[in-house]
């Protein structure tokens, strides 16, 4: 085996080795959670800031089932349209005390759920300034994603496709320019559907994949979570390895000479 | 007294801290944060503050999410 399989990456000053972040909805009970991201290897972990239920109190809390102390606990300004509400939630999030990194996201349509980019960039100047780690969902739009960089975000987050469609990765060539135009990690965000959407965003050279729906979406969730750590190691393996040129004919794998005739 | 708590109309008695409200609502030593008249106001700072009338409190958790 060739050493070094795994090449570990920096995001907002820490390291990590699992290029798989996870989200934490839609699974059938906190149990299930706790298993599918274990088995997905990732060390960063999405949670989403909502109310307290004040009426039906007393039900278990997800941090009692994921150990803030072992995974990188990510707050999402998901179901946030404006940047004002965006802010306040990653205000309220650093209080709950997880730390300064935040995935931010600006809904700009309930539909495609696509992000309303220029409230992003709006909320994402607030945050910057105030000591926020900010780490932005965004369209596949390079000018989008070099304005968020250029503004001091940790990270660039385009979308593969919409949130929980697992259409894949519909617009590789934006993604490549990207990757190639950006000098913070660019970490694809939603849309991935199986593991191959995940191979095929690290083939293509991105940091890493973040995804919840293609994970707790499917019939076994934890099978799928260990298939999407392969599908992302297999991905940057074959990134770093460098493919084959692709080639219109045929060229033979065996001696063409020492035939039997 | 009226508050608003997490969107609901609550009659609260006076003279109540923030503090005091969350551990009423059994949510001393959870991870929670709360918000305060739309500002956050932080845990050091909960038992100082004395909840007045139609003040409005968020308390947030967190919950699953992508």
């Amino acid at each position: 085996m060739p050493k070094d399989i795994f090449d570990s990456f920096e995001l907002a000053g820490r390291n990590y080795r699992s290029r798989l972040l996870v989200g934490t909805g839609k699974y059938a009970d906190f149990e299930q959670t706790r298993l599918a991201i274990e088995a997905s290897g990732a060390e960063i972990v999405t949670v989403a800031v909502r109310r307290v239920n004040i009426t039906d109190r007393g039900k278990p809390n997800l941090l009692d089932h994921i150990d803030p102390k072992r995974y990188t606990i990510l707050p999402n300004t998901a179901g946030c349209y404006t940047a004002d509400d965006a802010v306040r939630t990653c205000r309220l999030a650093r209080e709950a005390g997880v730390g300064k990194l935040v995935k931010l996201e600006v809904i700009g349509d309930e539909k495609t759920l696509f992000p309303d980019v220029a409230a992003t960039i709006e909320a994402a100047r607030v945050l910057v300034s105030e000591g926020f780690d900010v780490l932005p969902y965004i369209t596949d739009d390079p000018v989008a994603c070099k304005r968020l960089e250029e503004l001091g975000c940790k990270a660039v987050m385009p979308l593969a496709a919409p949130i929980g469609s697992g259409l894949g990765i519909r617009n590789p060539y934006n993604i490549r320019i990207i990757i190639e135009q950006s000098s913070v990690p660019v970490i694809v965000d939603a849309g991935v559907g199986t593991a191959s959407d995940a191979a095929v965003a690290l083939e293509l050279g991105c940091t890493a994949v973040l995804m919840n729906t293609a994970i707790a979406g499917a019939k076994d969730p934890l099978l799928m979570a260990h298939a999407m750590k392969l599908g992302v190691d297999a991905g940057r393996a074959a990134y770093r390895a460098g493919r084959m040129p692709k080639r219109l004919y045929a060229t033979a794998s065996s001696p063409l000479t020492d035939l039997l005739s | 007294m009226h508050v608003r708590v997490n969107g609901e109309d609550k009659d609260l008695g006076e003279g109540l801290s923030v503090a005091d409200v969350v551990a009423s609502l059994g949510l001393a030593g959870r991870r929670v944060a709360v918000e305060y008249n739309r500002a956050v106001l932080r845990a050091d700072d909960w038992t100082s503050t004395t909840v007045r009338e139609n003040d409005a409190l968020e308390i947030v958790h967190f919950v699953g999410g992508g």
